[in-house]
């Protein structure tokens, strides 16, 4: 039990370590807040293209620091949000950006969660519609009214 | 129709299995390049070989040429790197950005091996590398005789890649008038 409650703590103190902090990563020393709340910002829109799975701002491979200090340096030099956008995007494709625009390679990546759920709820709709028509169906048979009485008395008499 | 629909999950699991199968065969660290058929980004380093001199893109104008990013740290340019020798043997223009790298290792690591390249840049802090969207080494360009981009293959390049791709390549773009 001990044992037990030691790994959960540990395991929370992970997950509570990790990406949270490794955003502050790089000294920054933007003078300007609103920079550095813009650099914040755009950190976490940009993948690090190593690290898959990891923005810039969750990643510490080389590349990742590399890309930082050059997303630093252009709002520094007053490039605009777009501007590094499509200077990153020109460079390494949209697959850097976290949130790629609509278009015809990344319709289903967009659509493909509500197509899914258009087709569970349909699903859903007819296997409900199927249930209560079997419900509401009365039992004509006679005979098989009086056996059913018989079965659930049966249970009343014991 | 009542058989049908217990064929239904089978099938269901067939075409997820297709889906997974295919998924096999990809592989997520290849990203196509954008810069495929864009013109080459401009460079202008310090060799490798000699801090003084200045290297850059207008030493290869008007020739067809490779592009390769290695680095002493880098294991699988290691891998490549004979593929490398046997092109340059062959008299493909071989250029060489050093990226990321100590001067000293970088220099070591030529001497202990042969020598491909024509020069290599030295990329220490790695700007050129993002400008040219490098994500990992080794990457190899193939650069006609404007300038453009017109292929680049990300990882280790494997003789079969050398002799399939990048010599017909080369050969073909040789071909093209300037």
């Amino acid at each position: 039990m001990k044992s037990l409650l030691t790994t959960l703590s540990l395991c929370l103190a992970l997950c509570l370590s990790g990406p949270g902090l490794a955003g502050g990563l790089d000294p920054t020393d933007f003078d300007d807040p609103v920079l550095e709340q813009r650099y914040r910002a755009m950190l976490h829109e940009l993948r690090c293209t190593v690290c898959q799975n990891q923005s810039l701002a969750d990643s510490d491979a080389g590349l990742a620091r590399d890309l930082r200090r050059e997303l630093r340096d252009q709002l520094r030099a007053g490039a605009t949000d777009e501007q590094i956008i499509d200077y990153m995007v020109a460079r390494y494709g949209q697959f850097v950006l976290y949130r790629p625009p609509l278009s015809a390679a990344t319709f289903l990546l967009w659509t493909g969660p509500f197509i899914l759920l258009l087709i569970g709820l349909a699903a859903l709709y007819l296997t409900a519609r199927k249930s209560r028509q079997r419900d509401e169906q009365p039992i004509a048979d006679a005979a098989a009214r009086e056996r059913a009485r018989r079965l659930l008395n049966e249970g009343k008499d014991a | 129709m009542k058989r049908l629909r217990y064929l239904l999950p089978l099938i269901l699991i067939m075409v997820l299995g297709g889906f997974m199968m295919v998924g096999l065969t990809l592989d997520p660290r290849r990203v196509p390049s954008p810069l495929v058929d864009q013109p080459a980004p401009r460079f202008q380093l310090p060799a490798l070989e000699d801090p003084e001199r200045l290297v850059g893109s207008s030493d290869f104008d008007g020739e067809v040429v490779l592009l390769n990013i290695w680095a002493s740290w880098c294991v699988s340019c290691r891998q490549e790197h004979q593929v490398l020798v046997a092109m340059a043997n062959r008299g493909v223009p071989i250029y060489g950005l050093n990226y990321k790298d100590e001067r000293s290792d970088g220099l070591n690591y030529l001497r202990s091996m042969s020598n491909p390249y024509v020069w290599n840049a030295h990329d220490l802090e790695g700007r050129v590398g993002i400008d040219w969207g490098v994500y990992g080494t080794p990457e190899t360009f193939i650069i006609d005789r404007q300038g453009r981009i017109r292929y680049k293959h990300i990882g280790p390049l494997s003789w079969q890649d050398a002799q399939n791709k990048i010599l017909p390549m080369v050969e073909q773009l040789r071909r093209e008038s300037l």
